[in-house]
Formats: structure tokens, sequence, C-alpha cells
């Protein structure tokens, strides 16, 4: 997970009849409300920094009008930027030609999008065989390949079926399978699950991290929902009126909100389920109980803690190694206190 | 103060001069390439014969078959069969038989034509403004200007006889087809454009797989009204020669033949009818798997 698969270098995105003109302005200094009020230009994005992890699920959340639609789209170029890189694997793709960029759409980059965005004249099975076909593949393969695919996201038995036959959920699950049959290893997901109710939303979020468990893509996730972003990001990335506020793991994000917006943000969400034992466990010391992995979260630990007679637990490592020691206490205070300062310096 | 009740006009002498030298200019032009034109619509006027006589040529009750075997393909509905066979059963037992086959038959034509040019240029103008705003105001004036008008020059360039007829209904008749087109393509959904571009798909691509067969159901009902207009315009292009339905009904008008006029105007009625419901109920059904059931 430490290799970059995507950077994005310095992104700027002005939206306007003379952006290039513009971006002068923005070098000089000039803010996103002064642009809209004196030059009639929308900054879209500022100065965007993001190293994606390979193999990992990058979340960007920002509420609506932050830009994150914007930023997904200059990865795969449906949207070009005014100045700036975005780099694969080394190579930039706002230098592709549009050969180039067609063949990185068809077989490296896939995207699911928020309003499903399929073919309604098309089955579930069509549908699915979509980005293969573009690919130029024989139609008997492509179908073969597309039948695993609807067959890994639960839907068989709906081939043929048309979407407008079926619920949101499963007309998302269509769009993955249609994203993943073409085996391109970066996922784009523009607010895939923000369309579906709570529910359903889990249940995709469920599979999606179980598909990742396996096929070990680079998934870049956007959501507004920050719940949904702790859950699956690996790392995130939260954007603000066009601008990267803080990037860091669910961990980070919640135990050192770099501001109020996001304290703001934060405060509501259970930390139970965010925090690991390794980031508030305290120095071992001889004390018996349970063996508890690091990476637990410290709502899973609190049960099995509040269970043993000793009501503590010791930490081990991937190795089983004992790193650390927890008890009750540590656990409801790190629920409970938003300041665990000590620990976090080591992160 | 003359100048404010009097309109300046041009010259009665000028005004003369300017009409002939255009009616002149426009002589030259079909002294000098009217052989070459009229060569080039042959291969049209040889299909149109070579169909005019298979409809002839085929048995009355084949042909109402195949009526009957196509609406029920294309429809999927009881009473649109037995209506178009019952229609054609009763123009041929009131003795309009050939008249009505060489009319099917110049329709047959026109709209193959209107779809062969309305739909690349329907497709051309979905693709840039700057095409529409080219094209939109041409078939305004076709769509406008009285039919009569443009039988002048296609009759001075071309004579009289089919293919001048045939040119007339299908410049009265392809606008439609060709505004349709361009409509239902610029109103496929922007996002289902946007996942064919994010899968890579080339304009190609796009176009077939994707914007044609969504905007089928309004380039459908383009075809549909480029049927409907042609048969209107059948009648009026009858006066440059043009068989079928429309020469008895000129004759009635001449003549004060009520009942003529009328049972041949209630038989093209009759075929408007039937190929109205055909098209239209095919291009529902194909808008099925829009209405599909949603079993959740």
């Amino acid at each position: 997970m430490s290799n970059a698969k995507i950077e994005i270098r310095h992104l700027y995105k002005i939206f306007g009849p003379d952006p290039v003109a513009m971006m002068e302005k923005v070098r000089e200094g000039v803010g996103k409300d002064q642009m809209i009020e004196e030059f009639g230009h929308v900054l879209g994005l500022s100065d965007i920094n993001l190293k994606i992890p390979e193999k990992g699920i990058q979340v960007v959340m920002g509420l609506s009008g932050s830009g994150k639609s914007t930023l997904i789209r200059h990865i795969n170029r449906l949207i070009e930027p005014t100045t700036g890189d975005v780099l694969v694997e080394g190579e930039n793709v706002l230098e592709m030609n549009e050969q180039a960029l067609r063949n990185f759409r068809r077989h490296r980059a896939s995207m699911v999008f928020q309003k499903f965005a399929l073919l309604p004249h098309r089955t579930v099975m069509e549908n699915t065989v979509y980005g293969l076909e573009i690919q130029g593949l024989a139609e008997k393969e492509a179908r073969k390949q597309a039948a695993h695919w609807i067959d890994r996201v639960g839907l068989s038995g709906y081939e043929e079926n048309y979407p407008q036959q079926l619920s949101g959920g499963m007309q998302q699950r269509v769009g993955l399978a249609r994203a993943l049959a073409t085996d391109a290893d970066i996922l784009l997901m523009d607010e895939a699950f923000s369309a579906l109710d709570p529910l359903i939303r889990a249940d995709m979020q469920n599979i999606l991290l179980d598909l990742q468990q396996e096929l070990h893509k680079t998934i870049v996730f956007i959501t507004h929902d920050l719940e949904e972003a702790l859950r699956i990001g690996d790392q995130i990335a939260i954007l603000r009126d066009g601008e990267v506020v803080q990037q860091g793991t669910p961990q980070q994000i919640i135990l050192k909100p770099k501001d109020d917006y996001i304290a703001d943000f934060t405060k509501d969400i259970n930390r139970g389920r965010v925090i690991q034992l390794k980031t508030i466990m305290s120095p071992v010391n001889d004390l018996l109980g349970p063996e508890l992995s690091g990476e637990m979260m410290v709502e899973d630990a609190a049960q099995v803690v509040t269970e043993s007679p000793s009501s503590q637990a010791r930490v081990i490592d991937d190795s089983g190694r004992v790193i650390g020691a927890v008890n009750i206490t540590n656990l409801i205070r790190a629920m409970a206190r938003p300041d665990i300062e000590t620990r976090l310096e080591e992160l | 103060m003359n100048w404010l009740t009097d309109f300046p006009t041009l010259g009665r002498e000028d005004l003369r001069d300017f009409r002939m030298a255009i009616d002149r200019g426009f002589k030259d032009f079909t002294r000098s390439y009217g052989d070459n034109i009229e060569s080039f619509f042959d291969p049209l006027l040889y299909f149109l014969i070579w169909l005019e006589k298979l409809l002839l040529a085929t048995p009355w009750p084949v042909f109402i078959l195949a009526v009957c075997g196509l609406a029920w393909i294309a429809s999927r509905s009881k009473s649109i069969v037995i209506g178009s066979a019952v229609s054609f059963f009763l123009i041929g037992f009131l003795g309009m038989w050939e008249d009505t086959m060489s009319t099917v038959s110049i329709i047959m034509v026109c709209t193959i034509v209107c779809i062969g040019l309305g739909l690349p240029i329907g497709i051309l103008m979905s693709r840039s403004d700057r095409t529409q705003a080219v094209i939109t105001p041409v078939l305004d004036v076709m769509q406008t200007i009285p039919s009569f008008v443009y039988l002048i020059p296609v009759v001075m360039l071309l004579g009289i006889g089919k293919v001048p007829g045939l040119i007339s209904v299908v410049i009265y008749a392809i606008p439609p087809m060709i505004r349709l087109t361009n409509l239902g393509i610029r109103l496929v959904d922007r996002e289902v454009l946007e996942a064919a571009d994010a899968f890579g798909a080339s304009a190609w691509q796009k176009l077939i797989g994707v914007q044609i067969p969504l905007a089928l159901p309004n380039i459908f009902a383009g075809v549909n009204q480029t049927i409907m207009m042609s048969l209107a315009m059948v009648v009026i292009a009858s006066m440059i020669g043009v068989t079928g339905l429309g020469q008895p009904v000129l004759r009635a008008i001449s003549n004060q033949y009520l009942a003529m006029g009328l049972l041949n105007g209630l038989a093209l009625v009759a075929l408007a009818i039937i190929f109205d419901r055909i098209s239209q109920s095919y291009g529902k059904r194909l808008q099925s798997h829009r209405t599909g059931g949603h079993d959740e």
C-alpha cells in the first residue's frame, strides 16, 4: 500500500469562459469568492495534491459543491483540468492522445456512477458486457466473463431483466458488475451508493469490501457521507470548496481533526467503530486476559473485555507478539473523549 | 412627402428584368445539366417502377396477408390486423386496387429515401449546434413554402413524371424525419453518454450503441410523420404526373364527381390510418423496456 498508484499534482479546475486567464489571478492569490463576484469564474478545484495508494480504498469526502465529483472525473479525464498533472503509474493521463486515452479508459480505469447510468434498452447481461464489447472482445467470451461478475454481485437469475425492472440496489450491482468486468485495476466510484437507502447501502458496502479483500483494486470512492467514508476508506481526503482540508487514515481524521470544520463533522461519529486498540493501548505490564489484535476496533474490544473476568486484555500484533494492554477504562475513554494526544504522535 | 406614403419599390422594368434574369439563369442551368440530373435519378425511377410492378403482380390475397403479417409483427394487436385486412379488401372491392398499389409503392420509396437522407442529416445536425443553426431555417422553408412553388423548378428541371413527383414529395415529407432524429439524439441522457465515455467508447460506438437506440422512439415518430406527410403530398404530386389515388381525386375536382373524389379520398385516409397505427405501435413497442414491471 505504500506506492502511489495515482498521483494528482497541483490540479486546478476553473469553470468559466476564460479559465487560462483566471489561472493568473489564482496565482496572484484571488480566492474562490472573489473569483465569482469580480470575474464571474468558478474555482472548482484549487491546488489538489493527492497520492492514492495502490490496492487501497481512497475515499474523497465532501459536501455537495466541494468539487469531489469534478475531482474524480479528472482521473479518467472526463473533465479537462485547467492546469496540473494526473499521473497513473507515472504516466500522465493529461498528455495521452485520443487513442491512448480511450485505451486507458477501456482497460485500466472503470467507473461506477451515482445514478447508475445503465443503458435502459439493454438487459442486465447486455449492460455488464458493455465495457468488454467496447474493448472489442468476442461476444461469447465477453458473456462468459460477464456472467461471472453478475454472479459475484449476487444477480444470478436476473440476466435477462431490464434495468427498469430492478430496484435501485440491484441496478447499482449491475453498475458494479459492469465496472468489474473490464478487469481494470482502478475503480472509480462516484457517490456510487449515495442514491440507495441506508440498509441497501450497508449491503453494497459489504459487497465492495468483500470483493476488495480478494481483488485488491485501487479504488477511488467519492462520498458525502462520513460514516461511509470511515467504514470503507483506507485513506480519506476531505474536500471543501475545492481544496483538500485534511488527508489521513480514518483514525487520524477522527482523533485529530485539523480544524473546526472537520471537528464539527466528526463529532457525531461513533468513535468505537473507528479507533483501533493499538492506538489507545497502554504499555505492557504483566496483565492476563484475552489476546486481541491491535487492529480490532474499540467497540468490539469493549464487548470482549466486559465479559472477561479480569476486565482487561492484551493487545497483540500480526505475529502474535504482545505489544500492549487495554482495560475497560481505556476503552470507555477512547469512545467518549476526542483528545488522546499521547499515542497519536506515533501514528 | 412622397417617400412616406409611397413605398420605395424597384422600378417596374427593373423588377421584370430581375425576374427574367433568374428564370433565364435557371433555364440555362436546366439546359446544360437537366439530362445529367435526370439520369442521376434513373436508379430511383427503375426502383419505383419495379416496386409498382411487383405490387401489381402480387395476387391480392397474398398482398393482404403480407400487410396483416407486417401489422401483427409490428403491433401485436388483433384490431389493427383486422382493420388493415378489411380496409384493403374494401379498397379493392370498390375498384381502387391498382391506384392504391401505385400510391403504396411511391410512399414506400419516399419513406426509404426520407430515412436514407433524413437519418444521416439528423445525426449531423445533432452533433453540432452550428450545423443545427444552418439546417433549421432550411427545414422551416421546406415545411412552410407552398408546395406548388417548388413544383415549378422541379418540373422545369425534370419535366413531368414520377421522379419529379417523388422529389417534391420527399422535399415535403423529410423535415420531420430530420427534426425528430436530431431531437431524439439530443435528448439522450447525458449520464448514460458519460458512462459510455468512461468505458472508452469511440464516437461511432456511442452513436450505434447508445445514441441511436435511445433515440429510436423519436426517430420512429419521425418515420411516422414522414409517411403521413407523403400521403398528404401524393395528391398534389399527382398534378405533375404521379400515378395513384391522387389522380382520380384531381379528375374528380375538375369534373365535380363527388362520389369518386370521396371514395379515393377515403382510400387515402384508410392507408394513412393503417400506416400510422402500424408504425406508431411499433415505435411504442420499442420502448417496452421503459415500462417494465418493478418487482422488488
